[in-house]
């Protein structure tokens, strides 16, 4: 079997466009919205999401046929679980400053629907490789829109980006004033929603 | 191979379970040395962010400490000197933690900058969500704040968590002073939406008034136990 066949493709592809988790499976928007007011953490926990999903992916797809079907729910939190943990002590070691600056939210992918959806519907019945770019691409298609979110939020919300201020101070003395509005999740919402019609417009018909 | 009948659930779900617990205890206790001297590198950070010495790297941040920190001392709310702290300070005050300082232990940094002498306190508090917590220089005086660094748990970024992140509203501390005409009886250091004393009130964080209340309880329950080590002049 080819590695990059046209099926392994469109599993990887698909997520980031016409199957993105976020704008068409509408999964894990709790956190899209939570850390998305700069654009700094809004990476991190993209890649984060991204490397849990397609490690678990991965393990559950290799012992799937062992998995009692009563328990396989439980048995895919547990390797879940312990993945999160296992990267959060990682990130303690090696990384402080970004482990210190996730601080709860790290946790809290645990309980993000994408991983629980992908591992149930795509890991439960495919190969290993596959199940690795289903998960490879579902995060990063995830992580798009929290990029795309964060950077509006963050531009708009305090006039920088990734910390360094983008619009000059000779704007604020002509008047402009940083909208108080983008730091709250309220407008995360907001922005979410019109990206969601802006995609939807663009690129997807819905079958009549 | 059966996978539904309950012996086999059973089995799987405890042979499951060992395999993840002893992975998780294998990995904590090997990164664990790791994970403390990330701790305590960052503990001597924030008390240099509190001397006003920043963008440092990390090795340079331990070399700074060693030369600066005089003593680690500490004492008790009669100012009682409990223990003496030692040079480039590690082992007495250094490891106290928000638990002994409400046991009465107090940890009293002693620094000399440049030749001039500078004391910084530990403080610790709740914000909206989590603890804070924070350290504050005052010049030799005991009275004028030299510098300040704030740290939250779990402030929401870009609100409650401007405390940390905010160089620009840390560095209104500087100068201010911890009484109010320089009668050391109650502090009024404190975080305000309206000032009316410029000389001891700090501008709050906009959209973040339970935090920045926070921050004012914390500045007056803590600082108030060191009120005998203030007004000993």
């Amino acid at each position: 079997m080819a590695l990059f066949n046209k099926q392994n493709k469109e599993v990887f592809a698909s997520p980031l466009n016409l199957n993105n988790p976020i704008m068409v499976q509408v999964l894990g928007i709790c956190s899209a919205l939570a850390i998305t007011s700069q654009l700094k953490p809004a990476i991190v926990m993209g890649l984060a999401v991204t490397i849990i999903t397609a490690f678990s992916n991965v393990i559950i797809s290799l012992i799937r046929k062992t998995i009692p079907t009563r328990i396989r729910i439980i048995v895919q939190l547990v390797v879940v679980a312990a993945l999160v943990t296992i990267v959060s002590q990682i990130l303690k070691a090696f990384a402080y400053d970004v482990s210190v600056q996730l601080s709860v939210y790290v946790g809290l992918i645990i309980t993000n629907c994408i991983l629980m959806g992908r591992l149930e519907a795509f890991a439960m019945m495919n190969k290993p490789w596959p199940s690795f770019l289903d998960g490879l691409g579902n995060g990063l298609g995830y992580a798009i829109i929290l990029v795309v979110v964060g950077t509006v939020r963050e531009l708009f919300g305090r006039g920088s980006l990734l910390g360094f201020q983008i619009i000059p101070d000779s704007f604020y003395s002509a008047g402009y004033v940083n909208n108080g509005m983008m730091t709250m999740p309220a407008m995360a919402l907001i922005l979410l929603g019109c990206v969601i019609w802006v995609h939807r417009s663009f690129f997807y018909k819905e079958e009549k | 191979m059966k996978t539904n009948s309950n012996s086999y659930t059973i089995i799987y779900s405890v042979i499951l379970v060992i395999i993840v617990a002893f992975l998780l205890a294998f990995i904590s206790k090997g990164l664990e040395n790791r994970q403390n001297a990330n701790v305590a590198l960052d503990k001597k950070e924030q008390i240099l962010y509190a001397l006003n010495i920043r963008n440092i790297n990390n090795a340079e941040a331990d070399k700074q400490y060693k030369t600066i920190v005089e003593a680690d001392e500490v004492i008790d709310e009669n100012n009682k000197v409990l223990a003496p702290g030692s040079i480039g300070g590690e082992k007495d005050g250094f490891k106290l933690n928000s638990a002994d300082f409400k046991a009465g232990k107090l940890a009293l940094f002693i620094c000399n900058i440049g030749g001039q002498k500078k004391y910084v306190i530990p403080i610790y508090g709740m914000g909206l969500w989590g603890a804070i917590s924070g350290y504050i220089a005052i010049n030799a005086d005991k009275s004028t704040v030299y510098g300040a660094y704030f740290n939250h748990e779990s402030e929401t970024a870009g609100l409650g968590a401007e405390i940390k992140d905010n160089q620009k509203w840390q560095e209104q501390f500087k100068g201010k002073q911890l009484f109010k005409d320089n009668d050391p009886k109650t502090i009024a250091l404190s975080v305000h939406k309206k000032i009316d004393d410029p000389k001891t009130q700090v501008d709050a964080v906009t959209g973040a008034t339970l935090t920045s209340n926070g921050v004012t309880d914390m500045l007056h329950s803590c600082l108030s136990k060191y009120m005998k080590f203030l007004s000993d002049k």
